[in-house]
């Protein structure tokens, strides 16, 4: 399987390639779709200016990125272009593993529930196959690398291509079993972007299902390993931020990186939900709309780690998708990360029940954010309303996907202890609704 | 959510719209044509008013009274223009001094990708004169163009003597808060073009131009002047530019509201404005209107020298004197208290142009239907392709016998679509879009090459080459299946799923492209959509061959653009045999292909590199083996 996965990281390498030498890197790096506030490389590089000068890097308000990737780039400016490539190449192989090593867990987990004879005997066309399963690892690279969103991304050098890195080995990690290094990758993470504080509830109730310790409040090794795994996450969020303190000897950071975050300062339009509402609003209730905005993106963690505490790695797939769809500033790159999973779920394929309304609606409006912006801000014909429109059928184009994915997996799940069939009490046909 | 989540109901839905299906594409594609034709007639459209407050009212004074004295101007600049064969710049530069105007000039030059044959130009040498007066009342923050073209011959003379005669009096006036500035450019579009750059420090098609030494305020708003005789009859508005794009409705209302109030005949399209509308005449008078305006703009290309403003956000129009044999004529005077009118309310703008409508279609100037009326004529046509699309879908997600009986809520198995047919519709993908690259780049490539071996100038080669090219790409189908059958095997091409994930792309693809298209250029998407939509939505391998190939090379864009040709001549009252039809067809190519040299005009690329190819996929399907 290493040839596959090394053909296509060659294809990918060479299309950026390619397109990096292109006409297309400098518009792209324009696109507001593509980059956001956070992650331009313009930004970057601006900042970059001013650590030279010996100033702060954010004492123009204009770069927010953290200061970890602005040392990393003080080193590594020349070469850029390879950076953004070598990140997406992590990504890509860092998934590839990890949804190996899930598949076979997956497998392992079947066999064994086939050989308790746990499943309804009418189930048998749910159970999945090992051929089925052998080619998902490197769709799943083939879905990130081969991307579209992906490739923008990266070649508008859009810093978002390694938080998906460091998501990616953070999710390898933690399906790797190694405790120690997933706590250090999430708090990598959450230093990089805040919001993927969320994914440490799926992480934990993985490591504990790993290592066999039922969530159960009245076990002390629950509690124990909670505190276990919370303290290497803290311990280590803390050392990296005090890293970065000692790098700019400032928390000027602070607030330049998580406030900027948090209280979304800037309303430059993007493919979210924040900027037309903030824009709109009346100055005295944005505090409020601030907070149920954002309370929004961590809120789902706690019913859906209620309602998925049995499938981990499906609530990792869920949460990054909350996020990329709520965070303050999405771009395409966010989006990207969990469409790299959607192969892995292809079995739920069946109760999929929206995929064709979905995918309408997402080429359509991939397609028509480019055509709106010219028509709001080149021609001045249209305005900002038609651009959000867009934005918001985006966005509900996602959602629904997102819910319907959801709706699939427990319904299989339903399926797999209530047998495939279900009948009335009276004998007839039943079907399941969701209300 | 009902429909969203109850399996029953999506059921039924389903059911419904596939068993009902060409049923409801034929009158889906007849309600958007009747929808269309409606548009024009005039209890549906809305009255024009005028949105923008600080042009609200006519009450203005207008005293322009040196009509006489403008014609004598321009009988100088005319017998100037002739002496010395070309543009009197130092004529106008001192005509410009002595009416007390900053007087600068630019000059540019071009080679042309190919000869112009309709304009016989090659190497383009020329300069702009323009005088800027500066406003008296305000900071010199904003400013207004009025320009007139310096053509070859003797058109269009009075346009500069009335321009001057203009400056020399506007100059006398205390009130103007925006800078003036008159501009007499030279090779019309061209020098509009290196004059626009100049102005704006863009360089956006490679011309090569020297710098304007002298700038007024950010432009708010432009007028472009066309005269050639010493009375005019009527005053006819010209409002499409560059892809399509229209000025501001508040900038035609302006314009109407002027003519009404000093009694001037207009006209839009050349078409003079019926009363009885309830009659067929009145009707078929405003569809026409509607129908001409639907056709220039379609072309994307500007019919007027103001078309390149509204790149750079600028409103402005052109305003073209005509002298036919009507009985009531207009002097200069006239026209001139017109444009002094319509400039002093220009004058009293706060902001850019924007209140009013940027999105319209005229059947007449008194009369518009904005893009809330007209887009459901689209979207009834677009529908088409989704009901197809959902038909199809249905048809790949059908079960094979065995496991029909499968599933619990009667939802159907859907077997993944993209398994074995990736690598065969890849293949079509692929070499449409080639074909199309080819289409795009080879005419003018090749045009040296092409007038070596053949008989024929450059302008003919580029055209004949694209008309080869388009007509190659017919014959690929065959070249792509047969040659590799291992390739065949392998990808299961041939299949009756092959086919239908081919079709469902192309029908994905085509109401993207023509949504998008027509977001920008209504009349372009819509009239693609008229031709392709019925392609699109009849196309199996299954049809009878011969004579659908022939219905879809009679719809394919090539053939739209010879019909709407010969409907546009028609529309204009100027009928044409088929031959000249056809050497017209051969002239718009090469000027399509120009402006998008030029000017930067996307028609021809939206052609070539998307539209092309779309159909080269409908094309494939059609013999499909």
């Amino acid at each position: 399987m290493a040839a596959p996965l090394t053909l296509v990281l060659i294809v990918a390498v060479t299309i950026r390639a390619v397109l990096f030498s292109s006409s297309l890197a400098e518009p792209l790096m324009e696109r507001v779709e593509v980059v956001s506030p956070l992650n331009a490389w313009k930004r970057v590089v601006e900042g970059l200016a001013l650590l030279d000068l010996g100033a702060s890097p954010y004492s123009g308000d204009v770069f927010h990125e953290t200061p970890l990737i602005i040392y990393l780039f003080h080193f590594v400016i020349d070469y850029a272009d390879i950076v953004f490539m070598i990140a997406d190449g992590i990504t890509a192989v860092a998934l590839y593993l990890a949804v190996q090593d899930y598949n076979k867990t997956v497998f392992r987990k079947q066999k064994y529930a086939l050989e308790a004879d746990r499943y309804p005997h009418d189930c048998l066309e749910l159970i999945r196959t090992p051929k089925e399963m052998y080619y998902i690892p490197l769709k799943v690279a083939l879905f990130y690398l081969l991307n579209p969103f992906t490739i923008f991304s990266c070649v508008a050098k859009s810093t978002c291509g390694l938080n998906n890195a460091v998501i990616a080995l953070f999710i390898l990690s933690t399906i790797k079993g190694s405790a120690f290094l997933s706590a250090v990758f999430l708090a990598l993470a959450t230093y990089q972007s805040i919001y993927p504080l969320t994914l440490f509830a799926p992480a934990l109730l993985f490591l504990l299902q790993r290592l066999y310790i039922p969530v159960n409040f009245y076990r002390p090794s629950f509690w124990l390993f909670t505190l276990q795994y919370a303290v290497m996450y803290l311990g280590s969020l803390c050392v990296i931020v005090c890293l970065s303190f000692f790098l700019l000897s400032s928390w000027d950071f602070i607030p330049s990186v998580y406030g900027f975050i948090l209280s979304v300062p800037d309303l430059t339009p993007n493919i979210g939900l924040f900027w037309y509402f903030f824009a709109e609003m009346f100055e005295h209730f944005r505090f409020f709309f601030i907070c149920v905005f954002q309370i929004n993106v961590f809120f789902y963690t706690i019913p859906l780690s209620i309602k998925l505490k049995e499938h981990p790695v499906f609530l990792i797939f869920m949460q990054i998708a909350i996020i990329s769809i709520f965070k303050s500033y999405p771009t395409v790159g966010d989006i990207s990360l969990y469409m790299a999973f959607l192969p892995v779920w292809s079995h739920l394929y069946r109760f999929l029940r929206n995929i064709f309304l979905v995918s309408c609606v997402m080429l359509a409006c991939s397609a028509l954010f480019p055509v709106l912006w010219h028509l709001w801000i080149y021609a001045g014909s249209a305005n900002s309303n038609f651009y959000y429109a867009i934005t918001l059928l985006f966005n509900v184009g996602q959602i629904l996907l997102v819910s319907d994915y959801f709706y699939a997996f427990l319904r299989r799940e339903h399926h797999l202890t209530h047998g495939l069939y279900l009948k009335r009490k009276d004998g007839s046909e039943a079907t399941l609704v969701l209300k | 959510m009902g429909l969203l989540s109850d399996p029953n109901r999506r059921r039924a839905l389903t059911n419904l719209l596939t068993r009902l299906n060409t049923p409801l594409c034929i009158v889906c594609y007849l309600a958007g044509v009747a929808w269309f034709m409606g548009l024009a007639f005039e209890p549906f459209t809305l009255r024009t008013y005028m949105s923008e407050n600080a042009m609200g009212s006519t009450m203005v004074e207008e005293r322009f009274l040196a009509g006489e004295r403008a014609l004598v101007t321009a009988r100088e600049f005319a017998a100037q223009k002739k002496k010395m064969g070309g543009m009197p710049v130092d004529w106008l530069v001192k005509a410009m001094q002595a009416r007390g105007l900053e007087v600068f000039t630019q000059s540019f030059s071009r080679t042309l990708p190919f000869p112009d044959e309709n304009k016989e130009r090659y190497m383009v040498h020329g300069t702009n004169v323009y005088g800027i007066l500066r406003a008296p009342r305000a900071p010199r923050t904003e400013a207004l163009v009025l320009s007139a073209p310096c053509t070859p011959g003797s058109s269009n003379n009075q346009a500069v003597g009335l321009l001057l005669g203009l400056a020399q009096y506007f100059r006398g006036q205390m009130y103007w808060a925006k800078d003036i500035i008159f501009l007499v450019n030279e090779h019309d579009l061209i020098g509009m073009q290196a004059w626009l750059e100049g102005y704006h420090h863009t360089n956006t098609t490679g011309m090569s131009w020297t710098p304007l030494e002298g700038r007024g305020g950010s432009i708010q708003a432009a007028l472009s002047l066309e005269l050639s005789s010493d009375i005019i009859t009527s005053l006819d508005l010209v409002l499409e530019g560059l892809n399509g794009q229209l000025p501001n409705l508040d900038l035609a209302n302006l314009f109407y509201a002027f003519c009404q109030k000093i009694g001037v005949l207009c006209t839009i399209q050349g078409k003079l404005q019926r009363n009885d509308w309830d009659s067929a005449a009145g009707y078929s008078q405003a569809v026409q209107t509607m129908l001409l305006m639907v056709l220039k703009q379609a072309s994307g290309r500007p019919w007027g020298d103001h078309g390149l403003f509204l790149r750079y956000h600028i409103e402005a129009a052109s305003i073209r004197g005509i002298n036919s044999f009507r009985q009531y004529k207009t002097d200069l005077t006239t026209v001139g208290k017109l444009l002094e009118g319509m400039f002093r309310k220009l004058n009293n703008l706060l902001e850019r142009l924007h209140q009013s409508y940027f999105f319209y279609l005229l059947p007449s100037l008194s009369r518009f239907v904005s893009i809330g009326y007209y887009m459901p004529a689209f979207g009834l046509l677009a529908a088409i392709l989704l009901l197809r699309a959902l038909d199809l879908w249905v048809q790949l997600g059908s079960p094979a016998p065995g496991t029909e009986d499968g599933l619990v809520d009667g939802e159907q198995v859907r077997p993944t679509p993209f398994g074995p047919g990736v690598l065969s519709v890849l293949t079509p993908l692929i070499i449409s879009h080639l074909t199309g690259v080819a289409l795009y780049t080879l005419p003018i490539m090749a045009q040296q090459t092409a007038v070596e071996h053949f008989p024929v100038s450059e302008t003919e080669a580029v055209v004949l080459t694209a008309i080869a090219i388009y007509t190659a790409g017919l014959a690929l189908p065959h070249n792509t299946h047969s040659p590799c059958p291992s390739v065949r095997v392998l990808s299961g091409e041939g299949t009756e799923e092959g086919w239908r994930v081919l079709k469902l792309i192309a029908i994905f693809y085509m109401a993207v492209l023509l949504g998008c298209t027509a977001l920008i250029n209504f009349s372009l998407g819509f009239i693609l959509a008229l031709t392709l939509v019925p392609v699109a939505a009849f196309i199996t391998p299954h049809v009878p061959r011969v004579l659908s190939a022939l219905v879809m090379v009679l719809l394919s864009p090539g053939s739209t653009l010879l019909f709407s040709i010969f409907v546009y001549q028609e529309l204009q009252e100027a009928p044409i045999t088929l031959l000249e039809g056809w050497n017209l067809f051969l002239s718009v190519i090469s000027q399509g292909i120009l402006d998008h040299n030029l000017y930067g005009s996307l028609v021809y690329p939206l052609i070539s590199l998307l539209v092309y190819p779309c159909w080269l996929l409908l094309w494939n399907i059609l013999f499909w083996k």
